[in-house]
Formats: structure tokens, sequence, C-alpha cells
């Protein structure tokens, strides 16, 4: 499964990556979620949090410890074992997916050869839609578990777009793969060299953007929490630590899929026009990049209200899905007559 | 006799139907301009009020609370003499029946108001009043008036009810007043 590298990596070597990507990762979803109620105030007239801390800066924070310090509640018709353990899967799947989102390229740091991601998987997107598919038995394990019906409505309503979208989502990246030759997500970053994704694979671009909506439960498609139908969704019944597990895992989600879309469609750590910076400045330009993706999610969030449900199965199924594979179809006559 | 609409028509631009590709069309280009709205509104900056801090300024006839009022007076060391004579005009026409006044003599001696009465006791429970300024209407020398305060909240009910020292004495704080045209 491990990639064939051409170097070698000590085994101390990824324990630290896996702590550095764990702690990046818990790190930046706080960032994501005051960028989000900060911006979408801003895009409503308002100013958003700004009484915890200077700026407001510390709502996170308190967020969470009001979460974390909540009794732990739990509905009598609930399956408890399964109501438990719903939301961890939702967490781990999300944080394993952040794994192979590459940071930059292989780099020399004092003398031990380190590349800038968990791992380099040979098979990068599967890899991504495996823990994808996984992650969905969180919402609907956590739906069902509740014992609810608007729970367990939710998760419904999950099970189906996440099945429908998976498939635009997945067909949408395959134009890519063709064109690239390679299922390795580095290897897909060094073959943007001469032009990013985003331009020749245009509709596949927009294709893969609209069905993470989808896929990351976010407005407009987010029918599994849909608060003024089904009042929660699937976190319903959650409360406390757990519905922080969920809050977490959304964003990070949201994360994980910007640094797909920065690494597939945007070039990764290249830079435009030729320039080559150090080494130490890949990180950074793939930070920027999966900030502005995430900006656009936000935007996306403030402004378009949220689908139907026949209107989000019709779309998903008659609309992406004929455009997907007709997206890959022709990628793949393109890529066989060029060669 | 057939009406001819004439100027009243309003042309409304509409685009093609919903559904098929013009639907799709139509529905993302909607998106896009949806989109350039709410990043403008990102330079509009926010249009709330910073309330603690910052108050909305009140109306110059904004009915807030009572204050009673005394003739003006030039020396400091002996503030004029209160306008209210006691009437219980105001406790008669007050609808939420909040006004409570007992009326007493003035003497040579102790002399209260400009009348041959005082208000020994005036008291609004404001936990009761409903603000009509009905008080202001009925009082035949101007003595009540109502004011701009309108942050009257407190912890038990019994301190809602005003005294007349109270009603007579400055506001803590000033609310602001709208300027003319703001």
């Amino acid at each position: 499964m491990i990639a064939v590298v051409g170097y070698y990596e000590p085994w101390w070597i990824q324990i630290l990556k896996g702590i550095v990507i764990f702690a990046v990762a818990l790190q930046l979803v706080p960032v994501v979620l005051m960028a989000e109620r900060k911006l979408m105030g801003r895009m409503q007239g308002r100013y958003g949090p700004n009484r915890v801390g200077p700026y407001g800066m510390l709502q996170p924070l308190a967020d969470i410890f009001k979460l974390l310090t909540k009794e732990q509640f739990r509905p009598a018709t609930s399956v408890g074992f399964l109501f438990a353990f719903a939301p961890l899967i939702s967490i781990l799947t999300a944080v394993a997916a952040f794994a192979i989102i590459p940071f930059g390229d292989v780099q020399d740091i004092f003398g031990t050869k380190v590349g800038l991601y968990g791992i380099d998987v040979s098979i990068g997107p599967l890899y991504l839609f495996a823990f994808g598919a996984i992650a969905f038995y969180g919402i609907m394990l956590g739906g069902w578990s509740s014992g609810s019906k608007y729970s367990f409505l939710g998760a419904m309503r999950g099970a189906a777009q996440l099945i429908s979208y998976e498939v635009s989502q997945g067909l949408a990246l395959l134009g890519v793969i063709f064109t690239a030759q390679t299922l390795s997500l580095t290897g897909i970053v060094h073959a943007q060299a001469g032009m990013w994704y985003v331009v020749p694979q245009f509709v596949g671009f927009l294709i893969f953007l609209v069905a993470s909506f989808a896929e990351t439960n976010r407005a407009p498609f987010d029918l599994t929490e849909a608060d003024a139908e089904l009042v929660g969704g699937y976190n319903t019944e959650y409360g406390g630590g757990r519905f922080a597990s969920y809050y977490f895992a959304e964003y990070l989600n949201v994360l994980v899929v910007s640094g797909i879309v920065t690494t597939v469609f945007l070039g990764g750590w290249l830079l435009p026009f030729g320039i080559h910076p150090p080494g130490w400045v890949d990180p950074i330009v793939v930070l920027a990049k999966m900030s502005l993706v995430t900006f656009f999610f936000i935007w996306v969030r403030a402004t378009l209200p949220r689908l139907r449900y026949d209107q989000l199965m019709s779309f998903g199924w008659k609309v992406l899905l004929p455009l997907a594979t007709l997206n890959a179809l022709v990628t793949a006559i393109l890529v066989v007559a060029t060669h | 006799m057939t009406w001819n609409p004439g100027e009243d028509v309003v042309e409304v631009l509409r685009g093609p139907q919903a559904g098929g590709a013009g639907g799709a069309y139509r529905a993302f280009g909607e998106t896009l301009r949806g989109l350039k709205t709410t990043f403008a509104r990102i330079f509009e900056g926010p249009s709330t009020i910073q309330y603690p801090e910052e108050k909305v300024p009140v109306y110059p006839r904004f009915r807030g609370r009572h204050k009673l009022h005394r003739f003006e007076s030039s020396d400091p060391t002996n503030p004029g003499l209160e306008k209210c004579v006691g009437c219980s005009l105001c406790a008669a026409a007050c609808p939420a029946d909040c006004i409570r006044v007992v009326a007493a003599e003035n003497t040579q001696e102790n002399r209260v108001s400009a009348g041959e009465r005082y208000a020994a006791v005036y008291e609004i429970n404001l936990s009761r009043c409903i603000f009509c300024g009905y008080c202001e209407v009925a009082c035949p020398f101007d003595a009540i008036t109502m004011g701009h305060d309108y942050e009257l909240s407190d912890y038990t009910r019994s301190d809602l009810i005003f005294t007349k020292e109270m009603l007579l004495a400055e506001p803590l704080e000033r609310t602001p007043l709208r300027n003319e045209g703001e």
C-alpha cells in the first residue's frame, strides 16, 4: 500500500509526523470555526462573536470548554454502545483522511529526508473515499442509535445523500487520475508542474467542489442537519463532548476537502509562473490555497439556502452524475488519443 | 370600460422557466449573483449597534421613565418648589393604576409645592406602568413628564416602585437624544 519511495524514512519520523499532523489539524479547526462565524457575520451585516477575548478570538475555546464540561446525556431509547461510538468514528476518519494531504515535497531536514505529509499512499483517492465511506457510518450509526425519529430521518437522508454524491465525486477525480496517470497525491501534484488541473479539468473541478459540499454536509446540502425541519438531524440527541466530536469532524472534513481540492486541482505546493521557492515555503503555499477553498465554503454557506430533498436527489443523479461520467469519458478519449 | 394599464405596468425580466438547460443556466447565474451580493456585504461593514456600550439615541417625544419637576431656582442650596400639587389627576387618568398619590397641606414652616397642597407620597410602580403618557396629559401643572430612560430592569419588584425623591432626581446616566434630522 505504501508508495515506492526513493528514500529511507526512519520509524521515529513517522511518529513525529503523526503528532505534528494531529496537532496542526487540531489547531486549524478552531481557526476555521472562528473564520466561519466572523466571515458569515460580516456577510450578514453583523460582527460575529466579539465578546470573548480580543476581537472574540477566544470564542471557540469557550465553546469547546462549555461543551466538554457538560453532562454526558443519552436518551433512554438509545443504544448505548453505538451512541458513544458513532462520534468517535466520525472524528477518527476525519483525522485519518487528513494524513494523506501533502503539504510539501520531500525535504532534507538536518540530514534526514522527510516527506511533508502523513503517508504517501499509492492509492490516494481510494484511501480518501474509503475513509469517507466509513465516516458515513459515524453519521448513520449516530442517528440510528439515538432512538429518536428526527435523528433517524437525518441519518437516512445522510445515507442517501452521501451515496449519491460520492459517486459523482469519485468520477470527477477520475479525469485527473487519467491525466496524471498516477493515484499517488504527491504524484498528482508533480504532474501539475506545467499547468494546474483546474484549467484542463475545469468541469471536473466544479463537479468535485459541488459534490464536496454534499459530502461534508454543508450548506446548501446540509440536509442531514436541516435544523428547520429535523431539529438537528443525526446529532439531535447529542450534547457535550460527543456533539463537540461531531462538530469537530465536520470542520475537519471541510479542511480535508479543501486540502484535496488544493492538491488535486490547484497544484498543491506549486506556484505559477515558474516560481520555485525554498522547501520550507511549501506548507505555507498549501495552507494559503486551503484557506482560499475554505473561504469559498464559508462564502457559499452564507449565500445559498438549503435545497429541498427532491431537488438534492434529482440534482445529484440527473445533473451531476451524467456530467461527471461525460467528463471522465471525454478525458479518457483525449488521453488515449494524444498518447 | 376597459382598464388601460398605461404607466402602471412594471416590466419584469423573466428568464427561461425552471427545468432543463435553461433552468440550470439560470440557477447558475443566480448563484453567481448571490455570491456577488454576499461578497459585497463584507466591505459594507456591519450595521450592528453594540448595545451596552453604544445606545440608540431616542426621539424627543420618546416615552421613557417619568420625571417629576421643580420650579427653577437660582440658588443651588435651595432647590425650587415642586410643581406637583398632589391633585391625583394623574392617578385617576392612569389606565394601569400604577400611580399612588397621598396629598398633604402646605404650611408656612414646611412649604413644598407652589399650590395649597403637595404630594407627601408620590409612587409609580414601573413594573405595572404601560408608558402611555396619560399622566403627562392629565397633569394641569406639567409636574410629571415622560423622560427618556428605558433601561429599567431590576432584581426585585419592589425596587421598581419609584418614590418621589427618585422621580425628582436627575437620572444617573443620560439617555442619548436624537438630533434634528438624525
